[in-house]
């Protein structure tokens, strides 16, 4: 009687563990329409290829846990002791063991040169820079400061525009970020592209992509770079060609209206992100041109509220 | 049984007496100060549960900030006793979540685990199990253990200095870890390396007295190819901690240097703090300098934790199997590919670091490769299983707990070692949801394991296994509803140590996740209050243990249990490996490795079981 409540009670836990397997091998598929708790959306072609490759390896990792598990929960149930059992008496069979050692080395190799082609399009293969939009992004704590190289084509030159935690890129153009970090390690996250590269000080980091369709994204900072990490949130909008351009030249004229002497001050500058009204943030992050933004004074005041 | 004829030609055991005009030992001497592997043993054992509370109580400090941001730490959660440097007016802060998370990792990793798996199991089952008196140096081990009390009191007392403790991460990533000012930790960050650095010196003279011991201690007849794996596994644990350690310890010095000289190990020219110039630095260091030193020691360390705990759980199967461990052989082969290994494979906690990628590609195909051997080892398991006579008792539950969440951790691991995917779930919960699945549904399941398996041998008494199976079997539902969403969270989207996912608007919508999480692991964190208690029950009222009462092979059983002073009357002579269960030369179903075979049987048992 107890045998037996016990193999039912082994029996349930097999099934739970089973089902968990089997969820986890069905997810990708039912969870897909309440995406919400899944892979969020894909807005690059590698951000496909890397789901592709994350499908793959649910699969086979799913097909292996239910096969051991379901092994495993019958040999509980099939071998649990009995009164006057006796077990077999078997040390280990060699031509099982070299079986159940190579295949998972195939698997698990072929695994890795899979995955090598797509690693090498995300770090290795990046666009020319002609034939890409370079931007210069900066983080620091806790805040991306953007960099383009304005009408002169340049980095660091007095026509440079620059924003804070808006990154503007048109669809459709291959877009080159490099990253160098001012002062603690921070990470470049988009979610949507599947893409992460951390940014670090005293070196310089590239990640690249290619946006077919407009559309808003949030930029994460991936990597725990102090107190206020969890706000260091920045805002990429993906506009098309024509809207970029307009956008892009607003800025330079702003940039030029700064620069030349000025017989009147200028007005405040205030655009660039009037158009973002999707992704405006409640606090007024969208400060371009170097003003400080909310956040990071915010930011200033907690750190001296800590104390040092 | 090639081996035991071997052995019964060997002359018998020196019965050399020792230890037995023990003078009387003080309080203080036998309880304290005490120079036995076995109390030794029992000390890191309590040390190792305190800081598993400590540990868990930041824990759930940390979830209840994600489950309920904002909300006040309830009574039950202890709110009273949270500094102030924590929390103010009972809400966590996001200048201080940091600090939950940086010191819950510290505390399990370095407090609770390693002492669990090493200090515990390593003092205690060594000597025994080899039929050793005692180990090579009782002082150097009694140092050992008394060592790592300072550093968990200096630990602790980070609390208490002004700017809180370490906040930076327990991977304390430079620059972030090396400034005071962009964390606004002063003391508590060099209280962080100063009690790491003590305990290292603690982990280094243990592991020094478990090699020498292993290598010159063990009975006639305890070939290396008759230790039990426990034994096995700590042997090659002692070895990587014998390497790793000096390199944390290193990197740590450079760090301490970096905060309190003024150098620039890790500190690139050119720095700001929010924009202004970093003054003080003249610059010239590599931050990916202090990921390549700490993860060269970090992940042998990850194989610290979950090498021993893969022996325990491989004895306890083949016990209460009533079997031959599946393939003695490979199971050690295995330990010793997952050590070699385990040193090439560093990078993959870099692939996103801005390492050369090329250098990435080869880190994967080496990640890839160290899954072979853990598979070795689960297929070893079930074979082990196949044919057996299968007693669910408490360590066998538990045990088995091991396999299977440590399958999942195993397999979840491939995942990140895919550079493309890694690139999307590096740094999101899918890597906390894995990095759980092997600690605590590995580690701290087969903790529980050898706990409840050696307890008898520890203190004369069985625990509870009513309460024990309670115990397993709430901690078992409590944990995968805990870790498993965990994955599904990386999977969204949602980064780890961000103390609000909810300044994200694409991470809002998996509040109800974080809170269906919080809630298993209030539950989960309060089941274990359920084992100390069952712990400190049973040392008063558990059922009284015979010396064997698991009716196993291995040395330590041969014992009264508990244990004195000196372990064995007479050294024993060893016969036969540990595993010969249900064997043919015996009536019995367990052959304990002390008695010998009639010549006459085991001619009769020849050949068989080999295959």
């Amino acid at each position: 009687m107890i045998n037996r409540i016990r193999a039912y009670s082994i029996a349930i836990a097999g099934f739970l563990l089973g089902s968990a397997g089997t969820a986890l091998a069905q997810g990708s598929k039912v969870v897909a329409r309440y995406h919400r708790y899944w892979l969020p959306d894909q807005a690059t072609a590698i951000a496909g290829k890397v789901d592709d490759m994350f499908n793959l390896i649910l699969w086979i990792t799913s097909v292996v846990f239910v096969l051991v598990a379901v092994v495993l929960v019958y040999f509980l149930i099939r071998y649990r002791a009995r009164p006057g059992g006796k077990a077999i008496f078997y040390h280990g069979n060699t031509r099982l063991e070299i079986i159940w050692t190579v295949i998972p080395a195939l698997i698990v190799i072929a695994l890795g040169f899979l995955s090598k082609d797509l690693w090498s399009q995300i770090k290795q293969q990046f666009p020319a820079e002609n034939d890409a939009l370079v931007i210069d992004v900066r983080p620091r704590q806790f805040q991306w400061d953007i960099r383009y190289a304005g009408a002169d084509g340049k980095f660091n030159t007095p026509d440079d525009i620059t924003t804070i935690n808006q990154l503007h890129v048109p669809a459709g153009k291959n877009v080159l970020i490099k990253l160098t970090a001012q002062d603690v390690i921070h990470s470049f996250f988009v979610p949507e592209f599947r893409v992460k590269q951390d940014a670090v000080p005293g070196m310089v980091t590239k990640t690249w992509f290619n946006v077919p369709k407009p559309g808003h994204f949030e930029i994460a900072c991936a990597e725990l770079c102090g107190l206020g990490h969890y706000r260091m949130r920045g805002y990429l909008t993906v506009d098309t060609q024509a809207d970029f351009d307009a956008w892009y030249s607003k800025q330079q004229s702003e940039k030029a209206a700064q620069l030349a002497p000025p017989p009147v001050a200028p007005a405040a500058p205030t655009g660039g992100s009037t158009t973002d009204s999707a992704l405006i943030p409640p606090k007024g992050d969208t400060a371009t041109h170097g003003t400080v933004t909310g956040d990071s004074a915010g930011a200033k005041k907690t750190d001296t509220a800590t104390g040092k | 049984m090639e081996s035991t004829a071997q052995v019964l030609e060997r002359p018998h055991a020196t019965e050399e007496h020792h230890g037995h005009a023990h003078p009387q030992l003080s309080f203080l001497e036998k309880y304290v100060f005490s120079l036995d592997h076995k109390v030794i043993g029992i000390q890191f054992m309590f040390s190792s549960l305190f800081f598993l509370l400590v540990g868990g109580w930041l824990a759930l400090l940390v979830r209840w900030q994600l489950g309920f941001p904002g909300q006040a730490i309830p009574w039950y959660l202890a709110g009273f006793l949270v500094p102030e440097s924590i929390a103010s007016a009972s809400v966590i802060q996001p200048n201080t979540y940091n600090t939950l998370f940086t010191m819950h990792a510290t505390f399990m990793v370095f407090f609770a685990i390693m002492p669990m798996m090493i200090g515990l199991f390593g003092n205690f089952l060594i000597p025994l199990q080899i039929g050793a008196r005692d180990m090579a140096f009782p002082v150097l081990n009694m140092l050992s253990f008394w060592l790592s009390v300072p550093a968990g009191l200096l630990m602790l007392a980070s609390f208490f200095v002004e700017g809180g403790p370490a906040s930076a991460g327990w991977t304390s990533y430079a620059p972030l870890s090396a400034v005071a000012d962009f964390t606004g930790v002063g003391v508590g960050q060099n209280l962080w390396g100063i009690s790491l650095l003590v305990l290292g010196v603690s982990s280094i003279m243990g592991a020094i007295n478990y090699i020498t011991t292993i290598i010159n201690m063990r009975a006639p007849g305890m070939t290396m190819f008759r230790m039990p794996l426990p034994t096995w596994a700590i042997f090659i644990t002692a070895i990587l901690l014998l390497l790793a350690i000096p390199v944390l310890s290193a990197a740590i010095g450079l760090l301490l240097m970096d905060r309190t000289l003024h150098t620039s190990f890790f500190i690139p020219a050119g720095l700001t703090v929010t924009g202004n110039p970093l003054a003080g630095h003249t610059g010239g260091g590599q931050p990916l300098l202090w990921q390549h030193l700490f993860w060269f020691f970090g992940h042998p360390e990850v194989y610290i934790m979950i090498l021993p705990a893969m022996g325990i759980t491989s004895e306890i199967l083949a016990v209460f199997a009533r079997k031959p461990i599946f393939g003695y052989r490979a199971m050690i082969f295995s330990i010793s590919a997952i050590a070699f290994l385990g040193w090439i494979v560093w990078g993959h906690h870099m692939f996103q670091s801005g390492m050369n990628p090329v250098l990435g590609t080869t880190f994967m195909i080496s990640t890839m490769v160290i899954a072979v051997p853990s598979a070795i080892k689960v297929f070893n398991w079930l074979g082990t299983l196949w044919g057996g006579q299968i007693q669910f008792t408490v360590p066998m539950l538990n045990a088995l707990a091991f396999v299977s969440m440590f399958t999942i951790g195993g397999l979840s691991g491939i995942f990140m070692a895919s550079t493309p995917v890694d690139s999307f779930i590096h740094d999101t919960y899918f890597i906390v949801g894995h990095i759980h699945y092997v600690l605590f549904g590995g580690s701290l399941f087969a903790g529980f394991a050898g706990i409840t398996f050696w307890f008898p041998k520890m203190f004369g008494r069985m625990m509870n296994p009513t309460i024990g199976k309670i115990h397993f079997w709430l901690t078992f539902i409590f944990f995968n509803c805990t870790f498993f969403p965990m994955h599904i969270l990386g999977i969204a989207g949602h980064m780890r140590r961000i103390f609000d996912p909810n300044e994200y608007p694409h991470l809002a919508h998996l509040q109800p996740i974080n809170t269906f999480i919080t809630v298993s692991a209030l539950l989960l964190g309060f089941t274990q209050l359920i084992f100390i208690a069952n712990l400190f029950i049973s040392l008063r009222t558990g059922k009284r243990a015979g010396n064997n009462p698991w009716r196993s092979n291995t040395l330590e059983w041969t014992v009264p249990s508990p244990t004195g002073h000196g372990n064995f009357e007479v050294v024993p002579t060893v016969y036969h490996g540990p595993y010969e269960y249900s064997s043919p030369m015996t009536d019995e179903d367990f052959l304990p490795q002390d008695q010998p075979v009639d010549p006459e049987r085991m001619k009769l048992a020849q050949g068989m079981g080999h295959h």
